[in-house]
């Protein structure tokens, strides 16, 4: 047993859910939740005699996530019909693309510890239509929910780049992000808009030599935890079977296992991979589609600076640490928040705090984005500047920021309607601290003894002084006039 | 009234000479009279329709402008779908399949005032070329009921040529308007494909398809396609007007073509039987003494046009008829044991033989480890019809062949031999193959007193110019005039 290793070998593939205004092929409206078969028509259908049109802002968005992918854009696509039978697909083939996809040849980076990056990369991503829902109540019979039918995917296929379940993790989630930065997806893993499916197996290296384990693709996984744990559990069970059987990959023992949430373990599916053939062929409905040129260019132009480099760069150009950098790019418009705010002058670190701390508070209490709580972004950058002028304390900030999303309202304004501003004038609180000094003469000779009461009679003091103050002393300045006088 | 044109009674409507309820009428009697014997429908409105006339005759009344089809009754073959009637392709699996939802060329009927009598009988989902793999309907040919209408498009073809309606559409995807249209003695054309939506249409070979007038006259299938031509934002492959403009087809249809260069391929026209010979020619020397030049041409690949069609179209029509499968509409097996037996028995009994043979040579030829010896090679050959065509094109207006190598056959002649029947499509799927437009005109008889089509092929999108040549040999020749015999003695 001592000389056994292995390395975990991980590819996915993808299914992203575009969010367009209709489905990919006609008019209708995306849906969830919705009352079944209440988000269609003839098209989505499939009744006789329709035909599919394309929604380009589908394929706009595709190239898009394509072009963030890193991936070669194809001048020249075309649909393809993949045939299989099944009561949730109407017309038993769905339309794709087959050889030609829309984009291929890519990377996506992903953020490994110490601020590093690791590249993982993309095989091809295509666009496609999904299929309906069979929903099998009790009794002999199952029903079809045809509203999700038509609905635009984005299926993209990694290559097996990733080495271990908390590398799956984090594509997932960076790839959420950058799909939400793109505005191409809402990537609600609960609600099916992502769909990520491991192939998983191991490289095991016994007694100087290699075998691989048999690939598992992994079904039903709805969260990022569920996908990590599955991916944890397999590697698991593929060491244990192999130790225990031997076994191998082979041509033709790839299987499926899906993933129960409850009992935290995957199961069997299906055990040999099925020798389908989809028959594919390009679809005579539909006709080629050219993205280059003009139409390229503009897509292009809506390509924004992607969640990972941003973080990256706020940690090299804000120093920032990786941990805020990450909280303030996790979506697209509170890193735009922030930036504006430092734009309008004001110190990064103090935005970083006031965003994370008390807008993203507030934000979450309201359900809403930082962006939206109606704070503008001039009024925080000023509301640093005060903080770093020492007109307010950091305490008196958070009050004031609670103020702004609250009343709305001037920061400077608030504080002084609220006698939030603090006296950093060293004359004015020298003559204060001479009064306390002279009131505290037993403070004043625990402090110059220097012995253990020394720190608290210190703290006592400077609390005098902010009581005279009415709490509107700058507590830094205080304390460096009693260290002059005291020590 | 029958003797009246689709136009001169559309233009009697409209000047308040004749009723549309009364030309309605007059249909249905003969519908009555004749349809017992030809079967040439598979369902007919009569109810609707007299409501649709007298909604016509309402806005002649009111003074309302008034569509190019106004008060005409006209049929539609039943692979286009309409929101009254069922729509059943003649097929079992949709016999009761009612569609929500008008096909494109139905409403442009419909927004032309037009009144739709019935939906005529076709061979299944237009898979045949005797009408005869229907599986609702047994039609005849008014001209011998002992023998085919043609097909698919026979139901459309027999009632114009009984006079059971003014006006048909058809669809055609290798033949199946001309050649029932030669069959029966009346004017079919197969315009360019993308001229005419296929919204609605229930597809078959959908890259072949396009829907087309069934007539007496030239003059009325350019009415029709001036009703029924133009870009549809619902179907993808129909043609941008900016690239191809719609223009009125009436109105320069009577000026010749001057000069004009004719193209024939004496070789492939050696195949068809000698009378079809003899009428072609007879009718190359009418275009002659109109001062027309005929160029003996080869078009060397279009030989292989069968072999080509019949992997294409059966390809397409492998995954067009998927979605009849009994889950979600259309016919559904009794007791199926599990979903897959509700596949397979529905399908084997909704089925005909012809539609399941089409299905299986389809599949096969998109099987992998099959796709590029069957169906990525008919492209390449498709792409070398084309090409044909359009060297030919580039010295000559149009290129003018036999519509079918015989005249209409024995009912059951062929049938039980597929090979045959396929054979008959000969010179009529070339132009599904290229995209091209073409018509099949009447062009006399053979001594069994059975009618005789001449095909006109011209480049894409100019249908006005191959009505004109079609209507340069009619003004000499004006074969509609005969009528058939089930018509003449009663």
């Amino acid at each position: 047993m001592s000389d056994i290793e292995y390395k975990v070998i991980v590819g996915l593939e993808i299914h992203v859910q575009l969010c367009t205004q209709s489905k990919m092929f006609c008019g209708c409206a995306l849906s969830f939740g919705e009352q079944a078969n209440s988000r269609v028509c003839p098209v989505c259908l499939g009744m006789p005699g329709v035909l599919p049109v394309m929604n380009k802002q589908a394929v706009e968005y595709a190239v898009l996530a394509g072009l963030a992918l890193n991936c070669k854009i194809a001048e020249f696509t075309k649909w393809d019909r993949k045939s299989y039978y099944y009561p949730d697909l109407p017309k038993n083939y769905q339309i794709s693309q087959y050889d030609l996809p829309l984009a291929s040849n890519g990377y996506i980076e992903i953020p490994i510890e110490d601020g590093q990056a690791k590249r993982i990369g993309i095989i091809r991503a295509h666009l496609e239509e999904d299929a309906g829902k069979n929903l099998h109540a009790t009794g002999n019979f199952s029903q079809v929910d045809l509203n999700r039918t038509g609905t635009p995917l984005l299926e993209i296929v990694t290559e097996p780049d990733m080495n271990s379940a908390a590398e799956v993790r984090l594509l997932a989630v960076e790839l959420q992000r950058m799909v939400r930065y793109l505005g191409v997806s809402e990537a609600d893993m609960q609600k099916g808009h992502m769909r990520f499916e491991p192939n998983v197996n191991l490289v095991v290296t016994k007694d100087g030599r290699e075998y691989k384990t048999p690939i598992v693709e992994i079904k039903n996984l709805n969260s990022f935890r569920a996908l990590e744990r599955s991916v944890d559990f397999e590697i698991q069970r593929q060491l244990d079977d192999f130790l225990e059987t031997g076994r191998v990959m082979e041509s033709g023992n790839k299987s499926t296992r899906g993933w129960d949430d409850e009992r935290q373990i995957t199961v069997l599916q299906r055990e040999k991979e099925e020798a389908h053939d989809y028959r594919y062929f390009p679809d005579p409905d539909l006709v080629p589609v050219e993205i280059k040129g003009d139409w390229l260019k503009e897509i292009e132009s809506k390509l924004c600076e992607l969640p990972l480099k941003k973080q990256l760069r706020y940690v090299t150009e804000y120093g920032l640490s990786d941990y805020d950098a990450g909280v303030l790019t996790a979506e697209r418009s509170t890193a735009e928040f922030f930036e504006q705010v430092v734009a309008e002058g004001g110190d990064p670190k103090r935005a970083c705090n006031i965003i994370t701390q008390d807008l993203m508070k507030a934000a979450n209490e309201k359900g809403c984005s930082v962006a939206e709580l109606g704070v503008s972004f001039k009024g925080v950058a000023e509301l640093c500047k005060m903080v770093e002028r020492g007109d307010v304390s950091a305490t008196a900030s958070t009050t004031i920021a609670e103020i702004m999303v609250t009343k709305g309202g001037d920061p400077e304004q608030i504080a002084r309607e609220h006698n939030l501003t603090q006296t950093s004038d060293a004359g004015e609180l020298e003559a204060v601290v001479d009064q306390v000094i002279a009131e505290n003469p037993k403070a004043v000779e625990d402090v110059t003894s220097g012995g253990k009461k020394s720190k608290k009679a210190r703290g006592f003091l400077l609390g005098q002084v902010m009581q005279k103050t009415k709490g509107q002393a700058n507590p830094r300045i205080v304390s460096e006039i009693l260290k002059r006088k005291l020590d | 009234m029958q003797e009246l044109t689709a136009k001169q009674l559309r233009n009697k409507i409209a000047a308040g000479h004749v009723s549309g309820v009364d030309a309605t009428t007059e249909i249905f009697n003969r519908i009555e009279k004749f349809e017992p014997a030809v079967g040439a429908y598979i369902s007919t409105f009569k109810q609707k329709a007299l409501e649709d006339a007298k909604a016509v005759d309402e806005k002649i009344a009111k003074g309302e402008a008034l569509g190019q089809l106004a008060g005409v009754p006209v049929a539609v073959k039943d692979n286009m779908c309409t929101t009254f009637g069922a729509t059943t392709c003649g097929s079992k699996i949709l016999q009761n399949f009612h569609s929500p939802y008008n096909a494109t060329a139905v409403r442009k009927l419909l927004d032309a005032d037009a009144v739709i009598i019935g939906k005529t009988n076709m061979d299944e989902f237009a898979m045949g070329s005797s009408t005869e793999t229907s599986g609702l309907r047994k039609t005849v040919n008014p001209w011998d009921t002992s023998r085919v209408p043609g097909g698919s498009s026979g139901g459309s073809a027999a009632a114009m040529a009984a006079k059971m309606c003014f006006a048909a559409l058809g669809s055609d995807t290798g033949g199946s308007i001309r050649q029932p249209a030669s069959f029966c003695s009346v004017v079919g054309l197969k315009p360019t494909y993308g001229r005419v939506s296929r919204f609605g249409l229930v597809a078959y070979g959908s890259s072949l398809d396009q829907i087309g007038p069934v007539t007496n006259n030239v003059e009325d299938a350019a009415l029709m396609m001036n009703v029924i031509s133009g870009y549809d934002k619902r179907d993808s492959t129909s043609v941008n007007e900016t690239v191809a403009p719609v223009c009125d087809y009436l109105e320069k249809l009577n000026e010749s073509i001057k000069p004009l260069k004719i193209s024939i391929v004496p070789t492939f026209n050696a195949g068809a039987d000698e009378q079809v010979q003899k009428a072609l020619n007879e009718a190359l020397k009418v275009y002659e003494g109109l001062g027309a030049e005929l160029i003996e041409i080869e078009m060397p690949h279009i030989d292989y046009a069968i072999a080509a069609y019949y992997v294409i179209a059966t390809a397409e029509a492998s995954s067009n008829l998927a979605r009849y499968d009994g889950v979600h509409y259309g016919h559904r097996t009794e007791n199926p044991k599990d979903y897959i037996d509700v596949y397979s028995q529905s399908r084997e009994e909704g089925f005909g033989k012809e539609v399941k043979r089409r299905i299986m040579l389809g599949t096969y030829a998109l099987s992998s480890g099959y796709y590029d010896a069957y169906y990525l090679k008919a492209l390449k050959v498709r792409n070398l019809i084309r090409q044909d065509f359009s060297r030919a094109f580039e010295q000559c207006d149009c290129v003018i062949m036999p519509v079918s190598p015989t005249t209409a056959f024995k009912i059951g002649e062929k049938i039980s031999d597929p090979l045959q029947m396929y054979l008959s499509d000969i010179y009529t799927i070339a132009a599904n193959l290229a995209g091209i437009p073409a018509v099949s005109i009447p062009c006399g008889f053979d001594n069994e007193n059975l009618p005789i089509g001449l095909q006109i092929l011209t480049p894409p999108f100019t249908e006005d110019k191959l009505l004109r040549i079609a209507r340069m040999y009619e003004s000499q020749k004006d074969w509609n005039i005969k009528k058939p015999p089930i018509v003449d003695s009663k």
